[in-house]
């Protein structure tokens, strides 16, 4: 065994030690927690508060007491329509990405109950290409509108993503057109959209269906805006402002109805609904 | 280069031709019309040759007509109107009413500014949500009195700024994709110069979407994709190249309805010809849909949005 060898073992070996284990570091306040602990506090620290990431469908089984199904359109996965190379091929991408977190693709459409209500739910995950959007992201939620549509159900979309996915170019611009109407189809057939907005919600998910909902919420702290905050800083050149982009900042500025943190999310999700849906 | 100068050669010889036949030397009609094949051969054979990367400086070339040249040279009574009621004038955006061969219409489109002054008031084209706000409230004048929309898009892109953010941009390009959307009246857009992501197509939603021939139409810029994904800016001409941003890929994606052929060269070199074979490009797409009613319509453009993308369905 060489020695690049032995320590691409020891790496590894940390790695599994790691995901199996037990403890994490909160990246705000530095405490190490225990992963149950965290977990069952719905990934947020119990020392500062801090938010952590959550999966797609750990979404969905945050908001829904029964769950019928995680995916009503597992069928739908991703091709390389431009035959994309950067650094890496978008092939191999797509495929570290499936390996990574058991999904096609960074989009999940759910249906089940909360409570009493059945709804739907598009669940973005940011570990799959950082939640970009491409081809199968725009047909997967335009098949969940119309899915609600015909059931009359409320359409629920939890964005968390870095914008539209650069490496299927043009087509995925066009995810924001093609969304953007689905929403239109949905108020004209008086279905409520809640569209909960998470860490990162940004770029072409954020300037599409994410801005569209009847009633927008936002987790804590989560970043959400059109342009990156580092794209910003190059090109005004100054420092940007506390807090700039982040879900209490866009609160007061007017841009989303209401911060929720996750304990209450599912609570004011349902009374929503009874609000709006009879 | 020889390419390019065969062909600048030929155009010269037509040109004399012409004026020959003109005069009363009909017999050289023949020759011209072998000419013109020729011409249009190679013509085509340079155009398959320029790279994306090419086609990109053409696109930002400086001297390369803008919305408002457009404006003043195919539509006439041009009524500029100003403001979103809201909060400012956008001036990257313009917008009004106007006349386009005794038809009246509406004109919106980016416009980058020529001289230094003007590009800072223009603020390079690049758009606040006041911009597109402005556009959407023309939009919706256009659906009151049943007129066409025309809009022209050229910007590298929604401004990247503080105000803009607290201001909504996400929420303004959203509202705007939403609303052209479902636009009860008929819509053509036309990718001038830069077709900027997020910011261009926040005009670009319509029944008919052309494209000049040297245009370029992409999420993201090249040197933006070349940063993120390639890890340097010297690789921006590759990006171009990968991303297919070229009038004719974007054709072949089922993203485009049509190319606009433009002057040897690019339009920057003959605008005046720029501005007549994109009034006739207008004039036939417009006639395509004029009169189709406007559920149809609507149902129409929603269903060429709901088939773009591409994915296998197992």
């Amino acid at each position: 065994m060489g020695l690049k060898d032995f320590i691409d073992k020891i790496k590894e070996r940390r790695k599994l030690k790691i995901e199996e284990g037990s403890w994490v570091k909160c990246e705000k306040c530095k405490t190490l927690l225990y992963i149950e602990d965290l977990i069952k506090n719905l990934k947020i620290c119990p020392h500062c508060g801090y938010t952590f990431r959550m999966s797609a469908k750990e979404r969905v089984d945050l908001l829904l007491d029964k769950v019928y199904t995680y995916d009503l359109f597992p069928k739908i996965v991703p091709v390389d329509p431009l035959n994309f190379k950067d650094t890496k091929r978008y092939k191999d991408r797509l495929k570290e990405s499936k390996e990574k977190t058991g999904l096609n693709d960074a989009i999940i459409i759910a249906n089940g109950l909360i409570y009493d209500r059945e709804v739907v739910i598009a669940a973005m995950d940011f570990e799959f290409m950082g939640g970009s959007m491409g081809s199968v992201v725009g047909a997967k939620f335009v098949r969940g509108v119309e899915y609600s549509i015909q059931k009359k159900i409320p359409f629920i979309s939890v964005a968390a993503s870095g914008g539209a996915r650069m490496q299927e170019s043009i087509l995925s611009l066009m995810q924001m057109a093609k969304t953007a109407i689905a929403i239109d189809r949905l108020n004209k057939n008086g279905i409520l959209y809640i569209s909960i907005l998470t860490d990162p919600t940004m770029g072409g998910v954020s300037a599409s269906f994410a801005f569209l909902g009847d009633i927008i919420i936002a987790e804590p702290e989560s970043l959400i805006g059109f342009a990156g905050p580092r794209v910003i800083e190059q090109t005004i050149r100054q420092q940007l402002p506390e807090g700039f982009q982040r879900a209490e900042f866009l609160l007061e500025k007017g841009q989303i109805d209401m911060v929720v943190d996750r304990k209450n999310l599912k609570k004011t999700v349902y009374t929503l609904i009874k609000h709006t849906h009879g | 280069m020889d390419l390019e100068k065969e062909i600048a050669n030929l155009s010269d010889q037509i040109e004399l031709l012409r004026e020959r036949i003109k005069r009363g030397e009909h017999k050289l009609i023949n020759e011209l019309v072998e000419l013109r094949k020729k011409f249009k051969k190679l013509s085509k054979k340079r155009m398959e040759t320029l790279s994306a990367w090419d086609r990109v400086q053409i696109a930002r070339h400086s001297k390369r007509p803008h919305t408002i040249d457009y404006i003043k040279n195919i539509f006439t009574d041009f009524i500029e109107l100003h403001g979103d009621r809201r909060f400012g004038d956008d001036k990257a955006i313009i917008a009004g009413f106007a006349n386009f061969e005794g038809k009246p219409v509406c004109v919106i489109g980016h416009e980058k500014g020529r001289d230094t002054k003007e590009k800072i008031e223009r603020n390079f084209g690049m758009p606040h949500p006041e911009g597109y706000r402005k556009a959407i409230r023309v939009m919706k004048l256009a659906e009151k009195f049943r007129r066409p929309v025309f809009t022209f898009i050229d910007t590298p892109g929604a401004y990247p700024g503080i105000g803009a953010e607290e201001r909504g941009q996400s929420q303004a390009i959203a509202e705007s994709l939403m609303v052209m959307g479902s636009l009860r009246t008929p819509i053509i857009a036309t990718v001038i110069g830069e077709g900027g992501s997020g910011g261009a197509l926040a005009l670009g939603v319509a029944d008919r979407i052309l494209m000049l021939e040297n245009a370029i139409y992409s999420v993201i810029s090249p040197e933006g994709c070349a940063a993120i994904l390639y890890k340097s800016a010297e690789a921006a001409p590759i990006a171009a190249e990968n991303l297919k941003i070229t009038a004719k890929d974007l054709l072949e994606l089922g993203v485009i309805d049509c190319i606009v052929r433009e002057p040897l060269g690019g339009a920057h070199l003959q605008p005046k010809k720029m501005y007549r074979l994109l009034k006739r490009a207008l004039r036939n797409t417009l006639k395509q849909i004029e009169n189709i009613d406007p559920d149809t319509l609507v149902e129409l453009r929603q269903r060429k949005f709901y088939s773009m993308g591409r994915f296998a369905e197992r």
